[in-house]
């Protein structure tokens, strides 16, 4: 088992994201640090743009993550509708 | 009447292939090799440039209606910042000093990346790196410029900023960065993404903005924390274009492999030296800490790089040779950074000091296996000395590594008491190096290192002075007229924190912010 | 192994003799005094007496700490290039077989710095 983890600045358009990853992967465990939030997850980590949709109440462009990421880690595989971090290990 | 058919939008897969393979066509007047000149002889060998794809997928039109979302955010919190005087707001004034090390050491080098991702991008025949080197040459050049602009409000009201760039270029420390940047720019293109892309971005980047920019913001410093975060939004990017691109060579051809394994080996050493400032900016420069240097290394390096290795074992790839010697350096090496700029305060654009009693006890806490072992006793002598007016300055110039040009601090891995000493005869001269892997280094491309600039050596050969400066003459001071060089005031840029102008000046203006007089 | 390149690589290196104006460089270190963050590098000139640099010299660069006045120069111990080696005082660097960028350290028996901490 390998940690796959991506960080996100802590701001209001981050928190419903930070909710709807942890729906979809129940496994993952959040580190509030500060000015930022950290989530691990082992081997696998997604992010549905269905399930921040409903969140948030509007249609939401994935790569629109991309202004509030910190880092990440893991091979990663975007499309329009989910963006995937994984180890192969 | 016409129908109305709603226009099927591209998916982004398509949308990629459109806005990056599609905008590519293959010459006819000219010949490839003419075009692509640097491509070939690093010996590294391509089949299939379409097979390198960027997995964000992201395309040029989206990059820049991202980024100016990034800029917008980035300006309206500096001023912000700056209109409500922001920089009173930090823990204490020996914060700035971290402030200083980030402009001076690490900004230059964020332009000097624009330039290589520019040359890199444009030596390669594969429009998917080309398009990816492209954004992140446009990336870098932001990130220099906006950390220019967030810095330049502290410039106003602190010292040793004033110059910055003309001081990356001169002061001895500043060579271990920009001598860093200047090997991996001179390599070949290939060379130059494994050890910028990768090793830098992907394997040690994290400890440089992660943990160190919330600190900053753990440290009331908004102006960095929103440009290291802003910047570091444009990092996980990067990373993913330096795994890309590692995986993209490893998949071409089983001959670039052992290439690629030298590279790692290199570059993630000649960047874990580099971190050596950043190890004791996070034990030392933070006034609140968030984490050990030690605690980030563990995370960052030896969790999630382990992950990445064992991913890439696949290809035959190891975990760099060099992880063993520093996972003994990881509780020392704050304490022997600290120590030396302690040593050499006088020669630097930053000031140093000695940690206070509950600083002390963090530390030990941290480094509960070296630091009250090694460090406080000599800690607490220099903090007597100093209350009785006899502050150390060391005014004789270190003796340098060869390679990482960091002076010979470092100790022989396990035996944190005997100083590391390597050397190397090479046609009529000896080179000598902190340690193995600085030597290795060396040994595989001695043609290079030989021409290195190192800032002792040309101290002495006469070349640190302002022109027409006469060595010979009477009572010459060779450190004054340095620190001309330098551009950099004698008692105003450098020495001890505890006799500057920022701490006195500091103390003042905050006194105003808070009470009516 | 040599460098991968377009085309003839060759350059003068940055450091050769020639370019110190007479002087040559020597590195010296002092073992088990790290309080002293790393050796120090000197130009000497090679007709420079040994003696001169150990009385002349060095109380400059290594006088700040406590156990430099209570060294017995008689005990101390000398490694060229990690090597033993014994100097003679009253002859020059080069005479002593001291070349450009030679390092050599000593050690104090007895002395082991600040608190015995090896600083």
């Amino acid at each position: 088992m390998s940690t796959v983890f991506i960080a996100l600045q802590t701001n209001e358009e981050t928190r419903q994201v930070i909710e709807a990853i942890v729906q979809d992967n129940p496994d993952a465990v959040v580190n509030e640090q500060p000015a930022m939030v950290k989530i691990d997850a082992q081997d696998r980590l997604v992010i549905r743009r269905e399930t921040i949709e409903e969140l948030i109440g509007r249609p939401f462009d994935l790569q629109e993550l991309q202004v509030n990421l910190i880092t990440m880690t893991g091979n990663l595989d975007q499309t329009d509708d989910e963006m995937v971090l994984y180890w192969n290990a | 009447m016409d129908m109305q058919v709603a226009k099927k939008k591209l998916g982004l897969k398509e949308r990629y292939a459109v806005m990056t393979r599609g905008l590519d066509w293959t010459p006819s007047y000219q010949k490839m090799e003419d075009i692509y000149p640097y491509v070939a002889y690093e010996g590294i060998k391509i089949h299939d440039w379409d097979k390198w794809e960027d997995p964000f997928r992201l395309t040029m039109d989206a990059y820049w209606k991202y980024q100016a979302e990034k800029e917008r955010k980035l300006y309206a919190i500096i001023d912000a910042f700056n209109q409500n005087n922001g920089h009173l707001n930090v823990t204490d004034a020996r914060y700035i000093n971290a402030v200083k090390l980030f402009i001076s050491g690490i900004s230059p080098l964020e332009y000097v990346a624009h330039r290589g991702f520019a040359h890199a991008g444009r030596a390669f025949p594969g429009p998917g790196p080309r398009v990816a080197c492209l954004m992140q040459s446009i990336d870098e050049i932001r990130h220099a410029q906006t950390q220019v602009h967030s810095i330049s409000n502290y410039n106003k009201y602190y010292n040793g900023m004033h110059d910055f760039h003309h001081a990356h270029d001169r002061v001895w420390f500043l060579s271990v960065p920009k001598s860093f940047f200047d090997d991996a720019l001179t390599a070949g293109p290939f060379e130059f993404m494994v050890a910028i892309g990768f090793s830098f971005e992907y394997v040690l980047t994290n400890l440089l903005f992660v943990p160190f920019v919330s600190g900053a913001a753990y440290n009331g410093d908004m102006g960095t924390m929103t440009f290291g975060f802003s910047a570091q939004s444009d990092e996980a990017r990067h990373m993913t274009l330096g795994l890309e691109v590692i995986k993209f060579i490893l998949e071409q051809d089983p001959a670039n492999v052992p290439i690629v394994q030298r590279w790692i080996d290199k570059w993630t050493w000649r960047g874990y030296r580099v971190l050596t400032l950043v190890a004791m900016m996070m034990d030392y420069m933070l006034p609140k800490r968030t984490m050990s240097w030690k605690e980030a290394w563990e995370i960052y390096f030896e969790e999630n790089g382990g992950a990445l290795f064992k991913d890439l074992a696949r290809y035959g790839i190891t975990m760099p040779k060099c992880a063993g010697q520093i996972a003994l350096e990881k509780d020392h090496l704050s304490h022997q950074a600290w120590s030396t700029f302690y040593n050499y305060a006088a020669a630097a654009n930053f000031h140093t000091w000695m940690p206070d009693d509950d600083e002390m006890k963090w530390l030990a806490s941290k480094y509960p296996d070296s630091f009250d072992k090694l460090y406080r006793p000599r800690y607490r002598f220099w903090r007597e000395q100093a209350a009785k007016g006899n502050r150390f300055y060391s005014k004789t110039l270190p003796m340098l590594c060869q390679v990482c040009q960091i002076p010979m601090v470092f100790t022989e891995p396990g035996e944190p008491t005997k100083t590391c000493y390597r050397e190397v005869d090479y046609r009529d001269d000896k080179y000598h190096f902190c340690s193995d892997h600085c030597k290795k280094i060396f040994e595989d491309e001695p043609e290079k290192y030989t021409q290195a600039w190192l800032p002792v050596h040309q101290i002495y050969q006469g070349n640190c002075f302002p022109e027409g400066t006469d060595p010979t003459v009477e009572g010459f001071d060779p450190l004054a007229e340095v620190l001309k060089f330098y551009n950099l005031e004698h008692g105003r840029d450098n020495l001890d924190f505890e006799i500057s102008e920022d701490r006195k000046n500091f103390a003042e203006w905050r006194g105003q912010a808070t009470r009516n007089i | 192994m040599a460098v991968a390149a377009i085309k003839a690589y060759d350059f003068p290196p940055a450091d050769s003799m020639d370019k110190f104006h007479g002087a040559q460089l020597l590195y010296i270190g002092w073992e088990d005094h790290l309080m002293f963050c790393a050796p120090f590098a000197f130009a000497f000139p090679p007709t420079m007496r040994f003696g001169d640099v150990v009385d002349g010299v060095l109380p400059g660069s290594f006088g700040y700490h406590p156990d430099f006045a209570r060294i017995d120069w008689t005990k101390a111990e000398w490694f060229k290039s990690g090597k033993p080696f014994a100097p003679d005082f009253d002859k020059s660097l080069a005479d002593n077989g001291l070349g450009h960028k030679d390092v050599i350290r000593f050690r104090t028996p007895g002395l082991t710095g600040i608190e015995g901490s090896c600083s």
